[in-house]
């Protein structure tokens, strides 16, 4: 019972992480209908500015607000420079794009700072706390993070006009524009908020992945399968997809002998592929119903 | 009277096609001014073309100032309402976020709250269903929704694109009436395309028939409704 608590706890934790990654693609598939393949590459990115930082010698929790800020002004910049001049473009011209952003950002990091493994600090002390048996300090304040954040993106889109405006730009842009929005600063933001929360994820998951220039891979590998499991239409499908995943792959890679740590990543695809099969617009997702 | 929109030589393309071939159209200020002619003839290109959302040449003017050329966004800051074919209503929102929606541009929250109460003493079928989502209201309620949206503006001119459209006789009497009360009480400039000529005619002061582009008959509406041979050629009753 304890391991299964633990597990379960521990899946949680790294399921947050994979919630958020899940999170940032679905914002910007909402609003420009493709999948940013460069997710992850941006947020590993984002968390080698705040390790160069942290080298720098900022306190850690400045360097984290730092890195946040550049990472959002960075999402602004890339969709305005290359994403809004290929708006109109067709799917390819996207995936191109995407790809080309994925390999340039990870040749970039591996040159600036090298393929060499970095280690990277986590704020939360060492011990657990409590003198609890059952999850680790990091792990505990991996959740505390990742709830904040998703409680504010709540905040922003509920409670406030521009999260109104971000909605109704994403769901009606010709309705948008008609109303005054300016839909395409909309999406701008909308790319700024993706890249601040993989920026989160990438800083909170590093301590426990390790800092190269490929740590991100599995992990947007896993936040693709939460945002599919739940529904890439579904902010809030995708976000309890992205904790699905990270329970399932713990609990699975424990009790399942077979899986073990070497088939834990299979199990990410595993689920895309048996959540497409049985129904394909997610657990969480809408069916695309238009008039012919 | 003093004319807020006028339109010179207008010209509408879709893609390289022209849709428009030059028209010449003047809203007066605080009038209700029609704009009939069969499927196709351009009647909702005109309503585009005035709010930029489609290419186009030639003058419009509002208020004297130049609009052509603007985006849609900043001819909407001019405080020109268009509801557009088919409603645009936001149907994964509540009503009421639509109606906030339309009031995106505003500032003065307290007005802001106001105007939509205001918009539910016109429509108190919307109040009760406030914090549905809009897409399962009917379509008349829709309409309404629709209206009140661009009523959210605070518009000084409204361009209404067939609000009679899939509304049931009665509910069209009634989204008319309050067009009429909402023109007279804030002196909007209304633009209405409408294909029940009738209707139209009944409402405005002022009517153009359009047809394939371009404007063959303009007057006041007693003059259009009372000649037979316009009724037969363009109007079809």
């Amino acid at each position: 019972m304890e391991l299964f608590l633990h597990q379960l706890l521990a899946g949680i934790a790294t399921g947050g992480i994979y919630a958020c990654m899940a999170l940032a693609v679905v914002m910007i598939y909402q609003s420009i209908d493709h999948f940013n393949f460069a997710q992850g590459e941006m947020a590993m990115f984002s968390t080698y500015i705040a390790w160069q930082l942290l080298a720098w010698g900022f306190p850690y929790w400045i360097a984290f607000a730092f890195t946040i800020v550049i990472s959002f002004i960075a999402g602004v910049v890339i969709e305005r420079a290359l994403f809004k001049p290929i708006r109109n473009a067709p799917v390819l011209s996207h995936i191109i794009v995407f790809i080309a952003m994925f390999s340039i950002l990870n040749s970039i990091a591996g040159f600036i700072w090298e393929h060499t493994i970095k280690s990277f600090p986590s704020p939360f002390p060492s011990q657990p706390l409590f003198n609890n048996r059952l999850i680790g300090a990091h792990d505990l304040g991996m959740i505390a993070v990742t709830l904040i954040l998703l409680v504010l993106l709540y905040v922003l889109f509920r409670h406030t006009r521009l999260g109104l405006a971000m909605r109704a730009a994403a769901a009606n842009p010709d309705s948008a524009r008609l109303v005054g929005i300016r839909v395409g600063w909309m999406v701008a933001l909308g790319w700024g908020l993706a890249a601040a929360i993989g920026a989160v994820a990438g800083m909170m998951i590093a301590p426990v992945v390790f800092l190269e220039p490929n740590m991100m891979l599995g992990i947007l590998l896993y936040g693709l399968a939460g945002a599919v499991v739940g529904g890439l239409t579904s902010p809030v499908g995708a976000v309890l997809g992205g904790f699905a995943v990270g329970i399932v792959e713990n609990l699975a890679g424990t009790f399942v002998p077979v899986i073990g740590k070497e088939l834990k990543l299979t199990i990410a695809l595993v689920l895309i592929v048996a959540v497409l099969m049985v129904k394909p617009s997610g657990l969480f997702g809408r069916t695309a119903v238009s008039r012919v | 009277m003093s004319a807020n929109l006028s339109v010179r030589g207008l010209k509408a393309y879709y893609g390289q096609t022209r849709a428009l071939h030059g028209i010449d159209l003047d809203l007066k200020e605080g009038g209700i001014t029609a704009l009939l002619g069969a499927n196709g003839a351009g009647k909702t290109t005109v309503l585009r073309a005035i709010c930029s959302m489609i290419r186009s040449e030639g003058e419009i003017l509002l208020d004297g100032k130049p609009i052509v050329g603007l985006a849609v966004e900043d001819v909407v800051r001019l405080r020109v309402a268009h509801v557009p074919e088919g409603r645009g209503t936001f149907v994964r929102l509540t009503v009421e976020e639509n109606l906030f929606l339309g009031a995106m541009i505003r500032t003065d929250r307290a007005e802001i709250a106001r105007d939509i109460d205001r918009v539910y003493a016109h429509f108190p079928r919307l109040k009760e269903r406030r914090h549905q989502q809009a897409g399962t209201l009917s379509g008349g309620e829709q309409q309404m929704l629709a209206v009140g949206r661009a009523l959210m503006l605070r518009p000084r001119i409204m361009l209404l694109d067939e609000p009679s459209f899939g509304l049931a006789p009665l509910l069209v009497a009634e989204v008319f009436e309050i067009l009429k009360a909402v023109n007279r009480a804030d002196r909007v400039s209304v633009l209405l395309v409408e294909q029940n000529a009738s209707l139209a005619l009944a409402l405005a002061d002022h009517a153009y028939l359009i047809e394939t582009g371009r404007i063959v008959m303009s007057g006041s509406t007693p003059e259009i409704g009372a000649d037979e041979s316009i009724r037969r050629a363009y109007l079809g009753y």
